[in-house]
């Protein structure tokens, strides 16, 4: 039962309480309880909108950034990907197994935006040691959601 | 030209469906449907990818009459492993084009002119005009919302003449989602073997209940021998669009039925025969998953139209809720139709499944649950300005 809410909201953010408490045979304040603990604990983590910005003419790019580092005494990699984490522009990061360490995905206005944030901000730091920059040219699908043309939808009968 | 007579009578003499009558009223933008009859999923991509696979192959020829060897074979496993029952794919499985074929093969390989054919209802309008076209006579039984529009062996009895050949049992049911358990079944079956009539039983919704396992009437003692299974991929699988359904039952009779589609559609689509073996062989877990969905949006949808006060037995099977609007004062239709225009939710009037249906509307919960939660609202809000 635990797990069944989150699966509920992490596939739609706007479930209302008693939608989830029908569905799973809960009462609805056992619903807003549970997850108001989930929002205590941060196992809810926070709560976003997927927006296709294409379709409204938005201009902003998104690259995916390969960073080798070496470790930091003691601590590892945990305080680098931390202090990547700081950034604004910075929309997500991963320590990676494989050719590279951390992969950084960074939201900017522009490629020279962009750009110049990683040469700015990311190259320079002493433990960087290379960083490989990768535009997206565009998104198919993220979080599990197609983004899609608009194409006219398929014309249908009506069955019985 | 003189049309009249130039067409046939019989088919003439078909009423138009009330289903059809009603959509042609929807055409607006912002219309929340919940009156389409069919699953909101698009065919897994596995499935997808299987059909397309087999055209990438080039397997674009007929099939046999029968459909495919590997086709009938994982249905012959599917009905062993999901129903307990056995038939061979050699010479008791059919594939046809939907299970709407499967029942037409069957009502013409059985009924001859003047006999007559039981059809409980509300139930899926098809099974009357297919009768009908095959020169049976439909007899229709009213079920009522106080048996849970089970048939009962009462009322079974009550409509058995000497020229009954052939009684329909739809369940899971559409519209009322009502479903036969063992028991049930077994009385039912005491009544059919006394007075030795054959069955017709469409299972089309038998992967979709949700208050234990779907019991073919087949395996009910003595009913194997007379009795024709239909099934297909639509409802479980989501694949509607895909026209593939089957057939089984005792090869006496799986055989005419062949002869008949042989003549009349040759063989049922390739590509999607392929398609269903990748269903049949790897498809739990997606029947699994959409069978949950659809289990999460009934409940919601029974809670809500309970607390609205139109009053709603929870269904045990297939994708509708058939609440009864009663205590509106309206007619089914005047509901629906009130409710569309003013309130753009389309649901379909109860009487357009038979007279029994009057005083009740359908509602399909194989849509979003926002979209359902969005139509529940409007739906609160017309009530509360009747």
């Amino acid at each position: 039962m635990e797990k069944a809410i989150l699966e509920l909201l992490e596939n739609d953010a706007k479930m209302t309480a008693e939608q989830i408490a029908s569905s799973l045979g809960m009462s609805e304040a056992e619903v807003v309880e549970e997850i108001e603990k989930y929002e205590e604990k941060d196992i809810i983590a926070g709560y976003k909108t997927l927006i296709d910005w294409d379709k409204v003419g938005g201009d902003g790019v998104t690259a995916l950034i390969e960073i080798k580092v070496v470790p930091q005494r003691g601590q590892g990699f945990e305080r680098i990907a931390a202090r990547m984490s700081q950034y604004d522009e910075v929309d997500s990061v991963y320590l990676m197994s494989g050719a590279y360490d951390i992969a950084v995905t960074v939201n900017g206005k522009s490629l020279r935006d962009v750009a110049s944030f990683v040469s700015d901000k990311i190259a320079p730091l002493e433990y960087v040691t290379s960083t490989a920059t990768h535009f997206v040219l565009k998104k198919f699908k993220d979080k599990g959601v197609m983004y899609t043309n608009t194409e006219k939808n398929q014309e249908r009968g009506y069955a019985f | 030209m003189d049309y009249d007579k130039i067409l046939s009578s019989r088919a003439l003499g078909l009423k138009p469906s009330g289903i059809r009558k009603f959509f042609d009223l929807i055409d607006g933008t912002d219309v929340i449907s919940l009156g389409i009859g069919e699953p909101d999923f698009v065919t897994p991509w596995h499935i997808r990818d299987a059909g397309i696979a087999s055209l990438e192959k080039g397997y674009t020829y007929y099939t046999p009459n029968a459909g495919t060897m590997e086709l009938r074979t994982a249905i012959s496993n599917y009905m062993k492993r999901s129903f307990s029952l056995e038939y061979s794919p050699k010479n008791e499985i059919v594939v046809t084009v939907g299970g709407s074929e499967a029942i037409d093969l069957a009502m013409r390989a059985m009924i001859n002119p003047g006999d007559e054919v039981i059809v409980p209802e509300p139930s899926f309008v098809c099974y009357g005009p297919i009768a009908t076209l095959a020169g049976g006579v439909p007899v229709h039984v009213a079920t009522t919302a106080e048996d849970g529009f089970k048939l009962t062996p009462e009322k079974l009895e009550s409509v058995i003449t000497p020229k009954t050949k052939l009684l329909v049992l739809p369940y899971p049911n559409n519209p009322t989602g009502a479903i036969l358990t063992r028991s049930e079944l077994e009385a039912l079956a005491k009544v059919v073997i006394k007075h030795d009539i054959a069955v017709i039983s469409d299972e089309i919704y038998s992967e979709l209940t949700y208050s234990g396992e779907h019991v073919s009437v087949a395996s009910i003692e003595g009913m194997r021998e007379r009795t024709v299974v239909v099934n297909g991929f639509s409802k479980s699988y989501a694949m509607t669009g895909w026209r593939l359904g089957y057939a089984c039952g005792p090869c006496e009779i799986t055989k005419v039925m062949t002869r008949i589609h042989q003549y009349a559609i040759m063989s049922a689509p390739t590509t999607a025969q392929f398609a269903a073996v990748e269903a049949l062989n790897n498809g739990d877990a997606d029947i699994e998953h959409m069978r949950e969905e659809y289990n999460q949006r009934r409940r919601f949808m029974c809670d809500r139209f309970n607390a609205i006060g139109l009053e709603c037995s929870s269904p045990d099977g297939a994708f509708y809720m058939f609440p009864s609007i009663k205590s509106t004062g309206l007619s089914s239709e005047e509901f629906s139709t009130r409710l569309l225009k003013e309130k753009s939710v389309a649901v379909i009037p109860g009487n357009a499944f038979g007279d029994s249906g009057e005083g009740f509307v359908r509602c399909c919960y194989a849509a979003s649950m926002q979209n359902i939660a969005k139509a529940l609202t409007r739906i609160e809000e017309f009530i509360s300005s009747i």
